[in-house]
This record gives C-alpha cells, sequence and structure tokens, in this order.
C-alpha cells in the first residue's frame, strides 16, 4: 500500500539528507508504528507519504514513494487526498472550519463527493467514533481528546486506504488516548484501513502494532520487523520492555498482560524487598503533617494564621470561575518545601488553572492562594519570580529573543541575577548548545530546558512545570528526570501537571488528582496511582499488588 | 423514511459499514454513485429542529433594519428598533462563539454615541440654538484654523441632534451586529458561487487569524509576568509582538500544509478554450463594470452608462459561472431557502418599505425638529410597522440546545 524505494530527503540549506536510502513497504491493512529518538525523520517519512514532503516543505527527495499505486512525485498532496488523510499532533493546526459536522464533511466537500454519499459518510463517521452528540458543537470548545477525533474523523470521511498519525496521543490524557487508539484499532479490524503512525509514548501504542518501522538513528537505515524483534535492540523502550529486558524475559513482552503472566517469578523475588522510597527532605523543625489534606483544611480555623507558614505554597478553599465556567472548586493544597508533586487528572480538569493562580497569572475567584506567605496575583511581578517559578505548556511563550545568549541575558537582567548566571546554568543542563542558536530552531526538549532555565535564574524555591514531557522522547525525558531531581535534591519544591504517569512515578513523592476542578486524591505516589486504572504506570500494573512504581526502583531493589 | 441515515444509526455496526462494498464502488468513482434509493427528503423532513436558516435571510432581514434606520432621527423608532432586533437576537441565536458578538456590537454603538457627544460639546455643532446648557471655556485658534471652534457655548439643541444623529448610527451598527451573532459568517461564505469558493476559504481563514492572534497576544502578555516584567503597557506589548507574528506564522503553514493534504485547491480539467474563455468574460467583465459605473455616474455618460454597466455585469457572471467549471467541489447540506428563509427577509425588506412609504407621506414624524426643541412623539403605524421585524421571533426561534452545558469543556473527553 505503501512503498519507499531506496528514499533520502535533503531540506535545502542542510548539508546532510534528514532521512537516507529508507528502503520499505507497508502492506494494507496494517499498523505500522514508526519508533526513533527525536530528530531521526520520523515526521520526514510520514511527510513523505502524504506528498507533504517535499511538495510543501520544499527540499529534494530522491528515490520513490507510491501511495496506492500513485506517485507522489507526480502526485500533489491534493491529488492524494482521497486516498492518503493525514493527521498531526496538534488538532488545532487542521480544523479548516469551526463546527464539528462541517469539518468532517470539508475533505469530502473537496473531492467533490455528491451530497447524498457526503451525508451518509458523516453520518457514519459521527457513530464509528462517538462523536454523534457533538455533531453540532463548536469545535473551540470540545477537549483535546474530542478534538483529536475529530480530526481522524475528518481525514476518515473521504475512506482514504492510508492514515498518518504524527503523534496523535501526546497531548491527551490516558483515557482520551486509549479511545483515539481504541478508534484506530477498529478502522484497522474492521475497515482494513492501512495505519503508519509514529508516536513517542511507546508504552501507549506498542501493543497494536503489526509491526515496528524502527529509525534506530539519524541517517541510519530503517528496518521493519514485528515488534518485540524491534523493542529489543530499539534504543527507545517503554517500561514493560525495560523490565523484560531486566528480567530476561525472551521473547520480550509488549503488553502489560504478556508481563503479568511471565512476572510470578519476578514477584517471588521481590516479594521480600519493598521499593525504596525517596523521602521528602523536609527540616527537622517543620515536621509534614500527617494529617492529609483535607482534614487540615477543616482545622485551619483552629490554626493560628502564620504568615510564613512551614509551607512553600499552601491553597485554601480556592474557586476559579472563568467565562462562567467553574474551572476549579474549593480546592484545597498545601506543598511542603522539597516536596515533588504530580497534578494528575482528565484534559481540563484544572491543573493548568492551579497552576496558574499559583504563579498569580489567574485571579481567585474565591478562596486564597499563598506562596511564601505572599499572594501571588497581589505581587510584583520581578519580586514574585524570586519565589515562584512556572514553566508552561508552550516553552517558546516565555522566550522572546531572537538568540539563546540574548535570551539569557535578559533573563539575567530580570531576575537581578549576576550577568552570566542564565548561560552557566543552560551550559549545565544543556550541553553543547551554542550562543548563537535560534530558541525556535531548538528541538522541543531542548526549548523546555532553555526555558527551566531562564526560569531557574531567579532561584524560585516553588518550580512550576506544566506538562513538561509533551513532545519529549524517553532520551529527553530522562534528562529532564535527572534535572528535576537534582533541584529537587537542592532543596526546591516541584509541582507539577502531567498526564504522563511514568514521569509521575519516577518523579513525585506525592500524586493529586483532580477531576472537574476538585481535588479527588490526594496521597503518596504508590498509593495514589496502584489504586487508579488509568493512572497506574505499567510497572505498577505488573506487579501489582506489590507497589512497584519503575524499572528504576526493582533493578535497585535486586542488586 | 427507512433510508435515512437516522435509521441506519440504529441497527449496529454490521449493516452501518454494510456500506462497505458501496465503500469501494463509491472509491472509485465517487461523484457518480448518490444512491438512487436516497433521495433528498431527510433534510427538510426535520428542517425546524436541526437546520439553521439559511444566513442571507438573517443578513438581509438585520440590513434591511439597517436601511430602515438611516430613513429616521426619531429616537422613539430607533429605539423600537433596537429593542425589535435584540428581541430576535436573544430568541433566535445559537449558543456558539460567534453568537457573543452582539455584546461587542452594542457596546461599539454606545461608543459611537458617546463619541458623537463628545464632538458636539467639544468641536460644536452647525446647529444654532438658543438654549445654552453650559459654557466651556473657549480655546482660541489661530487664523488658519478658522471655522473650527475648542470649547464655547453648549446648546441643548445641538445636545439633542447629535444624540438623534448618534442614534441612528448605533441602530445601524446593532444591526449589524445581529446578523452576526445570528449567522454564522463562514456558513454565509459558503453560499459563494463555486469558482469564489476558494477565495472564499481564505476569507475565512483570514477571519480566523485575527481571534487568535488577540488570543496569542494576551497569553504572552500574561507570560512577561513569570519572566518578572509587567504584564500592562505599551513596551510589552512591543516585545511579544515578534514571537505572536513568529506563531501566527507557523500556524498558518501547518493549517495550509493540512488543507493541502485534504484537497484544498483541487482542480478538474477543463478545455484551455474555456479557460481563456472564463479569463477573458471575467476581466471584459469587470472593465465594463468599470466604465459603465463611470458613465452613470458623470453626467456625460448618460447614454452609454447603463448598457456598458449592464453588459460588463453579464458577462463577468458568465466568466464566474464558466470558473466555475474548473472547481470539484460540492456542499454538504447547502442551508435550503425555504419557507422560513423568505417569511424573515420578507419580514425585514416590509419594514424597510414602510419606512420609505412613511418617509414619503409625513417626513416631519420621522424626523422630530429640533429647532425649535419639542419632544419627539411616536407615529402609530410607522412604529407598527417596526414591529413587523419580531416575526423571526416566531418563524425562527432557536431551537432548545441539546445540553444547556453551563461548562462546557468539562465533558470527559
Amino acid at each position: 500500500m505503501i512503498r519507499f524505494e531506496n528514499v533520502s530527503v535533503t531540506y535545502d540549506g542542510r548539508p546532510e539528507p534528514t532521512v537516507r536510502g529508507i528502503d520499505f513497504e507497508v502492506p494494507e491493512g496494517e499498523l505500522v508504528l514508526l519508533v526513533g529518538p527525536s530528530g531521526v525523520g520520523k515526521s520526514t517519512v510520514l511527510g513523505a507519504v502524504s506528498g507533504l514532503v517535499p511538495h510543501f516543505t520544499g527540499g529534494t527527495l530522491s528515490g520513490r514513494v507510491t501511495v496506492a499505486g500513485r506517485d507522489t512525485r507526480t502526485h500533489k498532496p491534493r491529488e492524494l487526498a482521497d486516498v492518503v488523510g493525514t493527521v498531526g499532533q496538534d488538532p488545532l493546526a487542521h480544523f479548516v472550519t469551526d463546527t464539528v459536522e462541517d469539518e468532517l464533511a470539508y475533505g469530502m466537500e473537496s473531492l467533490g463527493l455528491s451530497p447524498a454519499v457526503m451525508r451518509r459518510r458523516v453520518e457514519e463517521t459521527l457513530d464509528l467514533l462517538s462523536l454523534a452528540d457533538l455533531r453540532d458543537r463548536p469545535i473551540a470548545t470540545l477537549s483535546g481528546g474530542q478534538q483529536q477525533r475529530v480530526a481522524i474523523g475528518s481525514v476518515l470521511t473521504p475512506h482514504p486506504q492510508v492514515l498518518v498519525l504524527d503523534e496523535p496521543t501526546s497531548a491527551l490524557d490516558p483515557a482520551a488516548a486509549e479511545e483515539v487508539l481504541a478508534v484506530l484499532q477498529r478502522l484497522v479490524h474492521d475497515l482494513g484501513t492501512t495505519v503508519l503512525m509514529a508516536e513517542h509514548r511507546l508504552e501507549r501504542v506498542i501493543q497494536y502494532a503489526d509491526q515496528v518501522a524502527l529509525l534506530p538513528s539519524p541517517g541510519a537505515a530503517l528496518t521493519l520487523t514485528s515488534p518485540a524483534e524491534a523493542m529489543a535492540v530499539s534504543p527507545v523502550t517503554p517500561p514493560v520492555v525495560d523490565l523484560g529486558k531486566l528480567a530476561d524475559w525472551s521473547p520480550l513482552p509488549l503488553t502489560v498482560r504478556d508481563a503479568r503472566r511471565r512476572a510470578g517469578d519476578l514477584r517471588d523475588r521481590l516479594a521480600a524487598r519493598s521499593p525504596e522510597i525517596r523521602e521528602p527532605r523536609t527540616s527537622p523543625a517543620d515536621p509534614r503533617p500527617a494529617a492529609p489534606p483535607r482534614r487540615r483544611w477543616f482545622n485551619r480555623t483552629a490554626r493560628p494564621a502564620a504568615p510564613q507558614g512551614p509551607h512553600t505554597a499552601e491553597v485554601r478553599g480556592l474557586t476559579v470561575t472563568r467565562d462562567r465556567i467553574r474551572a476549579l472548586h474549593e480546592v484545597g493544597l498545601t506543598v511542603s518545601p522539597g516536596e515533588t508533586v504530580a497534578l494528575m487528572g482528565r484534559n481540563g480538569a484544572g491543573k493548568s488553572t492551579l497552576l496558574n493562580s499559583l504563579v498569580g497569572l489567574i485571579t481567585p475567584t474565591r478562596g486564597t492562594v499563598e506562596v511564601h506567605g505572599r499572594t501571588p496575583h497581589r505581587t510584583p511581578p520581578p519580586e514574585l519570580i524570586r519565589h515562584v517559578g512556572l514553566v508552561p505548556q508552550e516553552p517558546l511563550d516565555l522566550l522572546y529573543a531572537d538568540t539563546v545568549a540574548a535570551e539569557c541575558a535578559a533573563a539575567d537582567a530580570d531576575a537581578e541575577a549576576a550577568p552570566g548566571t542564565c548561560r552557566a546554568l543552560v551550559t549545565e543542563l544543556l550541553p553543547g548548545v551554542a550562543d548563537d542558536t535560534h530558541p525556535r530552531d531548538l528541538s522541543e526538549g531542548q526549548r523546555l530546558t532553555l526555558a527551566l532555565a531562564v526560569v531557574l535564574t531567579a532561584r524560585p524555591p516553588l518550580l512550576l512545570l506544566d506538562e513538561p514531557t509533551r513532545g519529549l522522547d524517553y532520551a529527553a525525558k530522562a534528562r529532564l528526570v535527572t534535572v528535576l531531581r537534582g533541584l529537587a535534591a537542592e532543596g526546591h519544591t516541584i509541582v507539577l501537571a502531567t498526564h504522563d504517569v511514568e514521569l509521575a512515578a519516577e518523579l513525585a513523592d506525592r500524586v493529586v488528582l483532580l477531576a472537574e476542578g476538585e481535588i479527588i486524591a490526594d496521597g503518596p505516589t504508590a498509593e495514589v496511582v496502584v489504586s487508579s486504572p488509568s493512572f497506574a504506570p505499567q510497572i505498577t500494573k505488573i506487579l501489582a499488588p506489590q507497589q512497584w512504581l519503575t524499572v528504576t526502583q526493582v533493578r535497585q531493589a535486586l542488586v | 423514511m427507512t433510508d435515512t441515515g437516522h435509521t441506519e444509526r440504529s441497527c449496529g455496526q454490521s449493516c452501518r459499514w454494510g456500506g462497505t462494498g458501496g465503500r469501494s464502488g463509491t472509491r472509485q468513482a465517487p461523484a457518480s454513485a448518490p444512491t438512487p434509493r436516497r433521495p433528498q427528503p431527510s433534510r427538510t423532513r426535520h428542517a425546524p429542529a436541526s437546520t439553521p436558516l439559511h444566513p442571507g435571510a438573517w443578513w438581509l432581514w438585520a440590513l434591511s433594519l439597517g436601511t430602515a434606520a438611516t430613513r429616521t432621527t426619531n429616537p422613539l423608532l430607533l429605539t423600537l428598533l433596537i429593542a425589535t432586533s435584540a428581541y430576535v437576537v436573544a430568541t433566535c441565536r445559537q449558543n456558539a462563539p460567534w453568537s457573543r458578538s452582539y455584546n461587542t456590537f452594542l457596546k461599539l454603538a454606545l461608543a459611537v454615541i458617546a463619541l458623537r457627544f463628545a464632538f458636539a460639546v467639544l468641536l460644536g455643532s452647525p446647529i444654532p440654538g438658543t438654549h445654552t446648557v453650559v459654557t466651556l471655556p473657549e480655546v482660541p485658534l489661530p487664523d488658519w484654523a478658522q471655522g473650527i471652534r475648542l470649547g464655547g457655548r453648549v446648546h441643548a439643541e445641538a445636545l439633542v441632534f447629535a444624540f438623534y444623529d448618534g442614534l441612528r448610527l448605533a441602530t445601524l451598527l446593532i444591526c449589524v451586529g445581529a446578523a452576526n451573532s445570528l449567522a454564522n459568517p463562514t456558513r454565509l461564505l459558503k453560499c459563494l458561487p463555486g469558482a469564489l469558493y476558494e477565495m472564499g476559504v481564505a476569507v475565512v481563514v483570514a477571519l480566523t487569524f485575527a481571534p487568535n492572534l488577540i488570543a496569542d497576544v494576551q497569553r504572552l502578555r500574561a507570560a512577561r509576568r513569570l519572566r518578572g516584567r509587567p504584564d500592562r503597557g505599551f513596551k510589552g506589548l512591543l516585545q511579544v509582538a515578534l514571537p505572536v507574528l513568529e506563531g501566527a506564522l507557523e500556524r498558518s503553514v501547518a493549517l495550509a500544509a493540512a488543507m493541502d493534504a485534504r484537497g484544498y485547491g483541487r482542480t478538474a480539467d477543463v478545455p484551455p478554450a474555456v479557460r481563456r474563455t472564463t479569463s477573458a468574460l471575467t476581466l471584459g467583465g469587470l472593465l465594463g463594470v468599470c466604465a459603465g459605473t463611470y458613465g452613470v455616474l458623470t453626467a456625460e455618460g448618460g447614454t452609454y452608462g447603463l448598457p456598458v454597466l449592464l453588459l460588463g455585469l453579464t458577462a463577468a457572471l458568465v466568466g464566474l459561472r464558466l470558473g466555475g467549471r474548473r472547481a470539484v467541489r460540492t456542499r454538504y447540506r447547502p442551508d435550503p431557502w425555504d419557507l422560513r428563509a423568505w417569511l424573515v427577509t420578507g419580514s425585514g425588506v416590509a419594514v424597510t418599505a414602510l419606512m420609505f412609504l412613511a418617509e414619503a407621506e409625513n417626513p416631519a414624524a420621522l424626523e422630530p425638529s429640533v429647532i425649535p426643541l419639542t419632544a419627539p412623539t411616536l407615529p402609530l403605524w410607522p412604529a407598527a410597522a417596526i414591529l413587523l421585524a419580531l416575526l423571526p421571533a416566531f418563524v425562527a426561534p432557536a431551537k432548545a440546545s441539546p445540553k444547556p452545558s453551563p461548562k462546557p469543556t468539562k465533558e470527559p473527553s
């Protein structure tokens, strides 16, 4: 269905080809997962299928790509629109119209299908993707998972034989990701659609793949093998495979179920040991309160109001209402010094709102927020950044200058730090970035780290991160974990909002679950995630009822 | 009615995709397979429930009211017009983002009245008056600024005149706002002829560009707080300008790629002869329209003006029609121009016609005199005519929204 014959792509102004000698064929009706670290040219390969590379992006493509018998050299993307459907990482960049039904019809209108056919297919697709209730809704009011489903639906209606997806679940919470993947599964099984997909979060998708196309490093040849074989040699692997490698299982398990069936032995070996819990660094002067926060909230009247309390941040009865939408309702949360807290919950559960309240971007409708005894939204920004710093979801929001050096100089000036402070941080966190690089030319992980360095220049004791692993591969994520662990060890308090259960398991001492703007669970990571089917990391699912969270813990215990 | 999508929906997955055979069939010959057992009726059947009114009808209705407003300065009639349009907007608008533009237009209208007042107070007015309300200190101006006055006496007559005048403009704006919030502007563009469709999409994309840009500016200005810089002030705006533009450009490129991959700009093969004829007709027609308009507007062109204008218009329209052949596009559920659309448009046009009639018959009632100052009276039958514009509220009320959804973004995904 998709055939690459010795394809190399060189973008204008680059000395080296981005991908070289790609040679593979995807048979009809298979779901093929494209796997590899950041920057090996996965997006280029995907773009070549839809013809966007090189017709839209420019550059030179040598070799031949054929899709359903059509050569992309002679067919422009618009002439392939009836055989290839493409969905990118950001569904919002994909929408042309503003309501769900119109969006589903748009592709068919462009192809000139008859009104009766269009009507039937829209109804069919609404049912297939469970979008019938949303048909008249403006797209802007949908949640992330719903938007991604609409985006997939909008390319499905012309009945393409090939579906190309670039990180379809990166921005989604675990439940929404399941929902999208279930739809893909159904397309492959019921309709025989051929799917080629790239995704960094392998733990979510690997079990659905028929074959894996592995691009191990930039310029390397692409190999197409069974998932288990590919995982044995892949530089990027999900936790379940890591555990399989650790325990020397062969063939490697790809799903939690496979691994669980094999894990009896391992569980026995681990039974006597207990996971090494990272104790939050609390000074003896302010012992961590034993009572859960909810009780504390009721007790607050009994306690004398202390402006410089023992907590880094204290949120009491916080309600935020925006555009008549209740984003947060009566939220109470205290964060002690040195703690790492993960905020989890669905898209739109109020995680970002809570973080933004802590840095004063949002004024509470009711309730109080205190960070180091200060009210963030009333504190002047130059003073506030010394107490709390936020790395936003899109790190570029924080970067204004056109070179890394200028950005660092500006950060030093903003924070009134000694010149060179920020640059030293960048060099420490992100070795090998030249001064004159434009922040937009950095990779996702590098941008995040630069933004982190900018925020850290003011040395805020409380560090907030909003969805830090979006678009990061495992290597970048591992570097981030190391950096954040180091900061926590230095005494920084870290609060991060994330969908990434594996990251939360690696980093957090405590997990706070939000739903509909309310806190529904708050406790040590192991306790909270073990009891939740969607927020439990893979290792926990495999080794339950024992409370292991990460491969690292298991490895340390076995040594 | 076993042949509608609705029945099909209820019969489960196996027969839902029972059309799979038809699927491969439609893939080869997509446009040529309007299944014969599937006539069009389902659309009109549940028209009142699900299809919105044709956007053109709303615009014609609102513009008619606006035209009616230009015929009078009677504040009572103008207020009645505003109230009428507001009532219709309140009963007929859907719960959608574009519906919220009405408030913006209301604020704009108030600003217009305030501005008109301010000018009348500060710069004086050509209206002579006898009732002095207040005397402002007059700013002496040099000789070359003769005829301009700053400050001085403010007469009640001038104020009343300014109010009437401002109110008329405000009514016009509010009518446009009503059209905006009642009809989705992008749906209106869908009604363009095929040849203009791609231009229409470009306009739509450009229209969404501005709100996105504003949202970006707000987000980035807020983010300045995170860098420890004040988030207000002009300097802050300047500093985020470049990142905002870069972001907007990136988004536009992403959207262009998505549109290209979804078949935007596909064209059918037409013989070169037809293509050349199209170009010639369109260009020639437009030239004709220009020349004809010039002829009609100038004194000398009385004889040739009108014929040339008509000829040019015809040529341009034929050109557009031919150009439509190149477009392979079809329309998904075009809004039908049904009885309701006729009624809504008719009510608006009737109001305008009756206002013109009233003006011809009794101009004094529609333009209450300012000198001498008199209290405006409500002319009875023009007022009754305006109430005709309430018809849409009964013909095309908004359907009860499926969910009152006080928090639309909070649904489980």
